[in-house]
């Protein structure tokens, strides 16, 4: 029985989590988040009712779900929307996709689920990778994701910044990449990976608003299952009592 | 069994008990009068765990189907709007999706005993055969499920294997249209998934389990010792080394149940995605006929298949060969309690052959099922000296042989195997 | 075996524990399940309260606003009106609005919170038609003693400007006034009495 036990065990450990990829070989940083950081959150989600969603829904978030991360239905009404939307309404964009389409080449894709397709890392890394390119047609691009068709959103807060992508020596050595800000932004490098750990927070709210309830309900759930454990064993180990 | 039938009971359960007694003279044939082994250890749970999964999935599904919307243009939306929308939706699709994988675990696990104590073997051929349908249907259940979230790897995940129908030689072309019922996966497609997901298939697996059941208790639980118990009874007619089914296996499956609803809740309340192999990550985009994922792999049960259907070089161009050898894979099962010709049902008294036949058959299985997650090229490539062939399909190919081998060389390796004397009793 | 002794009161009781605790259990499992079928958050944002402004209704017109799928009627009562309501009391079934088909702040004489603003739920208590505004002056078609109301056209049913049902008509009960409030002068919420805090 331990010797299967332990089997299982090693089974298990053989695999391990699938990982996000970069498509641009760029290094993944882990983002700093915490589900339990309301401020965090609700910055987050100034942010990104601020530059995101002019042109990215959240077509299945409702505003009022913001409620979650601690903020009142006024709060949401005051601050957060800033089209005529209801506060029961999802969160949508007034821009439709066909246009979209002609101006970026792509439709901006919905970002309810992003945090969860993506992952938060890459997202974390994502908007602290763009760098001026002249070759594309946004004069934009990233390290993670190469030729994206998403100017810089937050350019004003970050700045300007240029990559350059030196080949290591031999077959197998890391690529080396060197950032250089052109033009400051209005914030400083940490006030700035702030702002984008706020957000990603805040995009892995949106990606399961469920997710913080989920854990609360889990622990009660196994500690019934716990107690109920105890009595079903109580009970088998009086009946075997027949048996053995 | 008696033919006539005394009532046992007085007052309400008496009055029903007297005026329709089916349910406790079935009662009485498959639980209380049913006499099981007195011996089943760890292994023997999941035959119940099974059913209990089973249950799980009906009722989970019945509820989801309340909001779900079969339509290309909805389904993705509509199973956000379970998620979040919902009241305790998001509960009721994480028990689905955990309790897709789970079910496969279950059986894997209920399979693989099988084969540690020959519960395949005579008189439970027909045991074996209903269980390798109900394995088969589970398959077809999972593969028409998988499309309904209408993610990025669903839509990939159906074209491909829809795809596979189409390398069959001469009808294949017609037959994956056939299927589809569009020129791509499109909405008919998901619509009849749909129809075969939530009825079609749902209705045969719970015929076959029943008759899984009654083939079951019509020659009787094999035990981790390979003895038949129906060799030594009592003045009572009772197997002496058996036990009444209720309440002593009720109560001790009660015990599994709990521990296996334990680890379900850990899944579903605090990994639900299981790292990404109970939920894909590719699946939180919606499909996209124009763009196809840069790693499609299915969902884990299926990817010991998979690497092989990988791993077979085409033929003229064709896939059709690794095709067949996905199927034979699955089709050779049915075949097992006729190649397996040990003088020992189970392991514990067979030789050392069938030992490292099993060792080796289950590590192949495990190393192809993770090769399947991952692209051909995650162990690098051999050097000039081999081609540059990818590591992983070599060793693919290697572990299909040893998958198919594992079953054409049974006959022969069982039958010389140096088994020892098999108890006539189970020893206390 | 043990199959026909009575069971020990160890194990009945030990059998009665466990049984009432997995019972629970289960229950708690249907929770979700059962509260799946809820209205969801979609349906309750489509019900939620709406909010309309009154300012540019002129006296004597009934403005219509859908709230919950219902229709909902907004009457700015003129004088005459009004005095048809307070003389019309003998011909009604529930002058009184005794039947709790308003909220306690609207059960007076004219089933509002302003005298002038009238506010219910245009659909008939009968089987659920929605009447029509008959004014006083269409007496040739409502009878000589047709003071003004609503005429529900599927059955017949008249109710007065309150809303208040005539006797001997089908509709059983006055018309529904739905909870509502007044956030300023000229805006109105339907469907949410609490004050905003």
């Amino acid at each position: 029985m331990k010797k299967l036990l332990t089997g299982l065990a090693l089974a298990c450990a053989a695999f391990t989590a699938q990982t996000f990829a970069s498509e641009g070989g760029y290094r993944l940083d882990r983002a700093p988040i915490d589900q339990n950081d309301v401020v965090s959150r609700q910055a987050g989600a100034r942010t990104f009712v601020n530059y995101c969603l002019n042109c990215h829904s959240a077509q299945y978030m409702r505003y009022n779900r913001l409620q979650d991360i601690g903020l009142t239905e006024q709060q949401i009404r005051d601050n957060l929307i800033l089209t005529g939307d209801k506060v029961g309404d999802t969160m949508r964009v007034a821009m439709s996709a066909k246009d979209a389409k002609s101006w970026f080449g792509v439709p901006p894709p919905d970002l309810s689920v992003v945090a969860r397709s993506r992952g938060v890392d890459w997202l974390y890394t994502y908007l602290r990778t763009f760098y001026r390119d002249p070759a594309t047609a946004s004069g934009w691009n990233n390290a993670v994701f190469p030729n994206v068709g998403m100017p810089h959103a937050l350019w004003t807060l970050q700045g300007e910044r240029s990559l350059q992508r030196k080949e290591g020596e031999g077959e197998h050595a890391a690529v080396e990449y060197k950032w250089v800000q052109m033009t400051p932004g209005t914030q400083s490098t940490i006030e700035y990976d702030r702002t984008v750990r706020d957000l990603v927070n805040f995009l892995a709210f949106v990606g399961e608003p469920a997710a913080q309830s989920r854990k609360q309900i889990g622990i009660w759930v196994l500690l019934v299952l716990g107690m109920l454990f105890v009595l079903v064993y109580l009970v088998k180990r009086e009946f075997w009592k027949d048996v053995h | 069994m008696a033919t006539e039938y005394t009532p046992k009971y007085t007052g309400i359960i008496g009055w029903v008990e007297r005026r329709f007694p089916t349910p406790f003279i079935e009662f009485q044939k498959h639980a209380s009068g049913y006499y099981a082994p007195k011996n089943f250890n760890f292994w023997y749970y999941f035959g119940s765990l099974a059913l209990l999964v089973l249950v799980i999935q009906i009722v989970s599904g019945i509820f989801l189907t309340m909001n779900y919307k079969p339509d290309a243009a909805l389904a993705f939306g509509s199973v956000e709007y379970i998620m979040r929308d919902v009241p305790g939706g998001w509960i009721i699709r994480y028990i689905h999706s955990t309790g897709a994988s789970a079910f496969f675990i279950v059986v894997y696990l209920h399979m693989f005993r099988a084969l540690l104590y020959g519960s395949h073997r005579e008189p439970r051929e027909l045991v074996w055969i209903f269980g390798v349908l109900i394995y088969l249907t589970l398959m077809g259940e999972a593969f028409f499920g998988y499309l309904l979230p209408w993610g990025q790897m669903s839509y990939w995940g159906a074209q491909v294997i829809v795809n596979l129908f189409s390398t069959i030689p001469v009808i294949g072309p017609d037959l994956s249209l056939w299927i589809r019922g569009d020129y791509v996966v499109g909405d008919a497609t998901l619509n009849r998934f749909f129809a075969f997901h939530v009825i079609a298939l749902p209705l045969v697996l719970i015929g076959l389990v029943v008759v899984h059941l009654l083939a079951l208790h019509d020659v009787g639980s094999n035990n981790p010792e390979g003895v038949d118990i129906k060799k030594h009874k009592g003045p009572d007619g009772n197997p002496l080394d058996g036990i009444p089914f209720h309440p002593y296996y009720t109560v001790k499956d009660a015990v599994g149940a709990v521990v296996f609803l334990a680890l379900f809740a850990i899944v579903l309340f605090f990994v639900p995605e299981m790292g990404g192999y109970f939920l894909e990550y590719n699946n939180f985009v919606p499909a996209d006929p124009l763009k196809t994922p840069l790693h499609i792999a299915p969902v884990w049960y299926f990817t010991p298949f998979y690497s092989m259907l990988r791993a077979v070089p085409p033929l003229f161009n064709s896939q059709f060969p690794g095709v067949m050898v996905m199927g034979l894979a699955t089709m050779i099962l049915l075949l097992l309690p006729w190649l397996d010709r040990g003088r020992a049902l189970s392991i514990r008294y067979r030789g050392p052959y069938y030992k490292w036949a099993l060792t080796l058959f289950v590590v192949a299985f495990l190393i192809l099922g993770y090769l399947g997650t991952e692209t051909t090229n995650v162990w690098g490539q051999f050097g000039d000296w081999l081609g540059k062939a990818d590591v992983a399909t070599v060793v693919a190919r290697v572990c299909t042989l040893v998958y198919f081998l594992f079953f054409i060389l049974m006959p022969w390796y069982t039958a010389r195997d140096r088994t020892l004397p098999v108890p006539s009793r189970i020893a206390d | 075996m043990t199959q026909e002794q009575k069971p020990s009161s160890t194990r009945r009781r030990l059998l009665v524990v466990t049984s009432a605790a997995g019972g629970a259990a289960t229950l708690g499992a249907a929770v979700p399940f059962v509260s799946s079928m809820l209205p969801s958050e979609k349906a309750r944002a489509a019900g939620a309260p709406i909010e309309v402004d009154i300012s540019k209704l002129q006296p004597g017109e009934l403005g219509i606003f859908e709230w919950r799928g219902k229709p909902v009627w907004i009457l700015k009562r003129t004088p005459e009106m009004l005095d048809s309501i307070k003389q019309g009391a003998a011909k009604l079934a529930d002058p009184e609005s005794s039947v709790a088909q308003q909220p306690d702040y609207a059960k007076n004489e004219f089933r509002s919170i302003k005298p002038e603003i009238a506010i219910m739920v245009g659909i008939c208590t009968h089987l659920g038609c929605s009447p029509k505004e008959k004014t006083a002056e269409e007496k040739a078609e409502m009878g000589a003693d047709w003071a003004g109301g609503f005429y529900c056209p599927c059955h017949g049913s008249k109710f007065d400007f309150a809303g208040r049902v005539y006797k001997g008509v089908p509709a059983p009960i006055n018309l529904e006034v739905p909870p509502h409030t007044f956030v300023t002068e000229n805006t109105v919420v339907i469907g949410d009495d609490r004050k905003e805090g």
